[in-house]
């Protein structure tokens, strides 16, 4: 299989990489860079904890082939803290105690982050709605659900 | 596996065409992929057709819009004229995944899939919408209702792929919906489905009807009986359940573990009826 080489941006920085035509964007970024808070749960796109951004969009990284994130804009959970300064939405996720095993975390932050861009005074419904595609199977979703709300008023008060 | 980025539309085309094995068109790749990683299908080659010109665009035409074949289910939702002229079309495309797989799916991809289940294609077959096609003989015009020919395959031939699909213009009292049953409240193929486009006159009589249902036979399917029993009524009793009796007649569904044969033929008929209602309400008529 003829390799690619692709450059994008990842978290506001220039990444370059290889992959294989079948490899996914997953796949690239856990193994290929290293960044391993995108989790594989189904890897069939059900799940939700692979999401990440693709040029202001939520994806699940498992349903984009790496080749495709050739020039486009890319933002994992590794980018969501500020530093040491944890972004709203992960510091009241631990203070909430909104998660348990963890593996579905990252998704479900990446994915809340992307709900509150869009509408940052979401109903519970709205909430429930935006991560059908995020499971928890530890959690029952209701601290989740609390968490984004605390976590989206106070993104609202700053 | 090749991967190519299609330059042109000549170029996808003739790749296509010469391709001895197996080819896939990627788009949102919400299918492909699956299919991919599931290694159901494991192509030899595939073709990234998302960046050809006007495949992302939604473009105004004889008043009504041409959506690009790489059009997401999250960019078609946002488009305030498109949910205003067909919003039935725009619910049964919406209603397909999660967020994730609405930034990605696309009306051109569910179309070639082929499922019967296929939420987005009741809604565009009751628009009488036209997909328009590129293939090795260049550009050709077919309506919608004539791509699927059973379930997994569609009426296009080898190197032919959908560029964008038109969604005519349609009369100022006019409208539509579609309607799903599913076990739970998101995320799930429907065991039922069905879309109902109206027009009607000044006094709310119904000028022409197009319904649609899906997941009941090999393919999402027209049922020409069904419309005609809505047409020069006002949707009342007798004319709606004329209408529920046709939707079922045209049922032949399979039976599985989402719904059995009976099950599944009488939620078309109930969906058909509530569609129905909602299309007609939404076209500015009064029960």
């Amino acid at each position: 299989m003829k390799n690619f080489h692709v450059s994008t941006t990842i978290n506001g920085d220039d990444a370059e990489f290889i992959c294989t035509p079948d490899e996914t964007l997953l796949d690239v970024l856990r193994n290929r860079l290293g960044l391993t808070g995108a989790k594989e749960g189904c890897g069939t796109g059900d799940c939700g904890a692979c999401s990440v951004t693709l040029n202001g969009r939520l994806v699940c990284s498992c349903l984009v082939l790496g080749a495709e994130a050739e020039g486009a804009e890319i933002e994992t959970i590794e980018g969501m803290a500020d530093g040491d300064d944890l972004h709203p939405l992960q510091r009241v996720f631990i203070d909430k105690a909104a998660l348990q095993c963890g593996v579905c975390t990252p998704g479900i932050l990446v994915a809340a982050r992307s709900l509150l861009e869009k509408n940052p005074e979401p109903t519970d419904e709205e909430i429930r709605y935006w991560l059908a595609g995020n499971l928890c199977r530890c959690t029952g979703y209701d601290k989740i659900i609390k968490a984004v709300q605390i976590a989206a008023a106070e993104m609202r008060s700053v | 596996m090749r991967y190519v980025k299609a330059e042109n539309l000549e170029t996808a085309a003739a790749l296509l065409n010469g391709e001895p094995g197996i080819s896939r068109i990627l788009a949102g790749g919400t299918d492909v992929l699956v299919q991919l990683r599931s290694e159901a299908v494991e192509p030899d080659l595939i073709v990234d057709m998302k960046y050809l010109d006007g495949m992302r665009d939604i473009t105004p035409e004889d008043g009504g819009f041409r959506v690009g074949a790489a059009v997401s289910g999250a960019e078609l939702g946002e488009h305030k004229e498109v949910c205003a002229l067909w919003p039935g079309v725009v619910e049964g495309f919406e209603l397909i995944g999660s967020t994730q797989v609405q930034s990605r799916a696309t009306m051109a991809g569910n179309l070639c899939n082929g499922s019967p289940a296929a939420d987005s294609v009741p809604g565009m077959i009751a628009a009488n919408a036209t997909a328009r096609i590129f293939g090795p003989e260049g550009f050709r015009n077919c309506p919608v209702a004539d791509i699927p020919v059973s379930p997994g395959k569609t009426s296009l031939a080898k190197g032919e792929f959908i560029t964008s699909i038109l969604l005519p213009a349609r009369p100022a009292r006019a409208s539509d919906a579609y309607l799903r049953f599913i076990p739970r409240t998101e995320m799930d193929i429907a065991v039922s489905s069905a879309a109902v486009s109206l027009e009607l006159d000044g006094d709310g009589t119904c000028t022409a009807a197009r319904v649609v249902i899906g997941a009941v036979a090999p393919t999402v399917l027209l049922v020409q009986d069904a419309g005609a029993a809505l047409e020069g009524t006002k949707l009342d009793d007798a004319a709606i359940a004329k209408m529920v009796q046709a939707v079922e007649a045209a049922c032949s569904p399979i039976d599985d573990k989402r719904g059995t044969v009976e099950f599944r033929t009488k939620t078309a008929g109930v969906l058909a009826k509530r569609a129905a209602l909602i299309a007609y309400e939404r076209a500015g008529g009064k029960k």
